[in-house]
């Protein structure tokens, strides 16, 4: 039964989980972030998915020309696109995500006064930081979408635990987008917000994208794996080049850890910085 | 209106930012259809004390109940019966003016099928119905202001915040403004409203707070309050302004009280014409003269010995 009274609707939630930040309605964040999408924001989307797609092309197709195929761990042999497109799709997964969490997540708190609009309201800050993610989560869902109708043409993928990269690369973006927006909340200042960009371009240069880790001594290919990136790549290309081990379930673990750490961090700063 | 529930009630209610102390201890009720405020200059800590209200602050100590409830306890819960138009807007700009009223109704919870006519309803009453497709970047001020006021109704709330509604609007927009806030007033919504402008809180409030750095220094209708802290009318006299301070001793024989004020002087009496007439007996012949009614801001004079607007 649907009760219109905003009062009835607070007063339901009493004794549910969370109950003064958490209201059962993160998914009008989304609402509210299709219509702004439908408003303006579907360039800068757009762009997101050529990106990959260009690198692609000159990378793999370019470079692939000289480099020949590569012999994997399980002895299959695969052309270099095919080596460098699961890199793409989880860097671009990435990308969708820190941008999304990132600089519009900054935004809307310094200029916009967004959120504290959403928390005058009988919205939770649980509601917030999981809504926000979530747009964040589906973007990266897109551009998985996308990537792969241009990748599967082009015959880079030949067997079906492929389809995996799909859900991997949402919780790819949703490992992303929890921590960046957790790290978005404490930034106040611009220069704070570039040092985002000064750790992602190495990270996107050297994790495993363009070539396997094992060209690097032991000890920094240890702390390169840990990285999240690395993590995200290995896991979509497990799935795309057919190397599927029970061994994968260590990568998920990786980012559901990672949510939930942003998740609850994210949501205690805006608790903090909008219902101190 | 005195026997009517009690909405919002505060005790003692003291907040703290570090060392500094915005709201220091208050007690004040506001009863429901009533048309309350805080009347103080920037920094007297009304902000302050609407946040904590609205369950978006939290207090140092005290205690305040809205409907019965302690907003740290119930927070979600008062924030349904209340409707919020903070002192800056925060519209959201990258949606239309209807989208920003109805995704504020989907916010709280509300459906679809509620949210739609309440729409129409609050574009009409925010005369914003030829401006609903259009982003809110695009509107002035006024329009705003407007808007935030009708989105703060969209969940038809028991109580109407008004932080500084009018502060930087031209004129003419205020007194839209005020006359939508009047309609308000009329159908019976509780108002709470602070201001710095006296001219508003005289128009908008049965009763008035004067807050000062986190006191409150004074508490009743406007009318009442210039009864008990100032004469009938005031006269404003010029004399220069190296003048002011040699004539200002011989006319405070003359009359009940006077403020002596960087460029004029103010004379309390009964009556500004006769006493105008008895400094000219006097040989006193200011450069200028003015007799008016006694406002809200001689109130606050009395009470703080400073003006309101700095
Ligand atoms: N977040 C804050 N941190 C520190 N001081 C604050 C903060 N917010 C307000 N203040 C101070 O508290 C006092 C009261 O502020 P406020 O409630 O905004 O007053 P008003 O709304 O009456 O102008 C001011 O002196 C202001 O500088
Ligand atoms: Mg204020």
């Amino acid at each position: 039964m649907i009760v219109d009274n905003a009062v009835a609707i607070a007063q339901s939630r009493r004794g549910h989980f969370a109950e003064g930040s958490y209201s059962g309605r993160a998914h009008v964040l989304l609402e509210r972030s299709l219509m702004a999408f439908r408003n303006s924001a579907w360039l800068a989307v757009l762009s997101g998915f050529f990106e990959p797609v260009l690198y692609l092309f000159s990378f793999g197709y370019g470079l692939g020309h000289l480099i020949g195929k590569i012999p994997l761990q399980n002895g299959h042999i695969v052309s270099y696109a095919a080596y460098i497109a699961p890199g793409l799709l989880a860097t671009s997964a990435m990308n969708g995500a820190i941008y999304d969490s990132t600089w519009n997540v900054f935004w809307k708190i310094k200029f916009d006064r967004i959120y504290q609009s959403m928390l005058q309201t009988s919205l939770g800050s649980v509601d917030v930081a999981l809504g926000e993610i979530s747009w964040a989560l589906l973007r990266g869902f897109a551009y998985a979408v996308g990537f792969m109708c241009v990748v599967v043409p082009a015959g880079l993928i030949t067997n079906w635990w492929a389809v995996m990269a799909i859900p991997s690369a949402v919780l790819i973006a949703f490992g992303f987008a929890s921590v960046g927006m957790a790290i978005t909340s404490c930034f106040s200042t611009f220069q704070q917000m570039d040092l985002i960009n000064i750790a992602m371009l190495p990270m996107f240069l050297f994790s495993g994208s363009f070539y396997p880790l094992t060209v690097y001594p032991g000890y920094l290919q240890g702390f390169l794996k840990a990285l999240p990136l690395w993590q995200a790549i290995s896991l979509v290309r497990d799935f795309t080049l057919g190397m599927v081990s029970w061994g994968i379930l260590w990568h998920v673990l990786y980012f559901v850890v990672m949510i939930s750490i942003g998740v609850t961090f994210t949501a205690k700063r805006l608790t903090k910085l909008f219902l101190r | 209106m005195a026997n009517q529930e009690i909405l919002i009630e505060a005790k003692a209610l003291v907040k703290r930012y570090g060392d500094f102390t915005a709201v220091n201890g208050i007690d004040f009720q506001v009863r429901k259809g009533e048309s309350f405020g805080f009347l103080g200059p920037n920094g007297a800590g009304k902000s302050t004390t609407m946040r904590i209200i609205a369950a978006t602050l939290t207090r140092t100590s005290g205690d305040i109940s809205i409907l019965g409830k302690d907003p740290e306890k119930f927070g979600p819960e008062i924030k349904a019966h209340l409707g919020v138009v903070p002192q800056t807007d925060n519209l959201d700009n990258a949606l239309t003016v209807e989208e920003n009223l109805y995704i504020y109704g989907r916010y709280f919870g509300l459906s679809k099928k509620f949210i739609k006519p309440k729409i129409e309803e609050l574009l009409d009453f925010a005369q914003l119905v030829e401006k609903r497709d259009v982003k809110v970047e695009a509107l002035s001020g006024g329009m705003k202001r407007r808007l935030t006021i009708a989105r703060a109704l969209v969940s038809e709330p028991e109580i109407l915040m008004l932080d500084e509604p009018t502060t930087g609007l031209d004129p003419q927009a205020r007194h839209i403004l005020w006359d939508r806030l009047f309609r308000l007033k009329e159908q019976g919504v509780t108002l709470l409203i602070t201001t710095h402008y006296m001219d508003e809180a005289e128009q908008l409030c049965d009763r008035l707070m004067v807050m000062d750095k986190g006191s409150i220094m004074a508490e009743d209708s406007p009318a009442g309050l210039i009864k008990s802290y100032s004469t009938k009318e005031v006269l404003e006299v010029r004399f220069g302004s190296d003048r002011n301070a040699v004539v200002a001793p011989q006319l405070k024989e003359m009359c009940e009280r006077i403020e002596v004020l960087p460029d004029r002087i103010l004379l309390y009496a009964e009556d500004g014409e006769s006493l105008l007439h008895e400094l000219g007996q006097k040989g006193l012949h200011p450069l200028t003269s003015l007799v008016r009614r006694s406002s809200l801001e001689d109130v606050f004079l009395r009470l703080t010995g400073r003006t309101l607007i700095d």
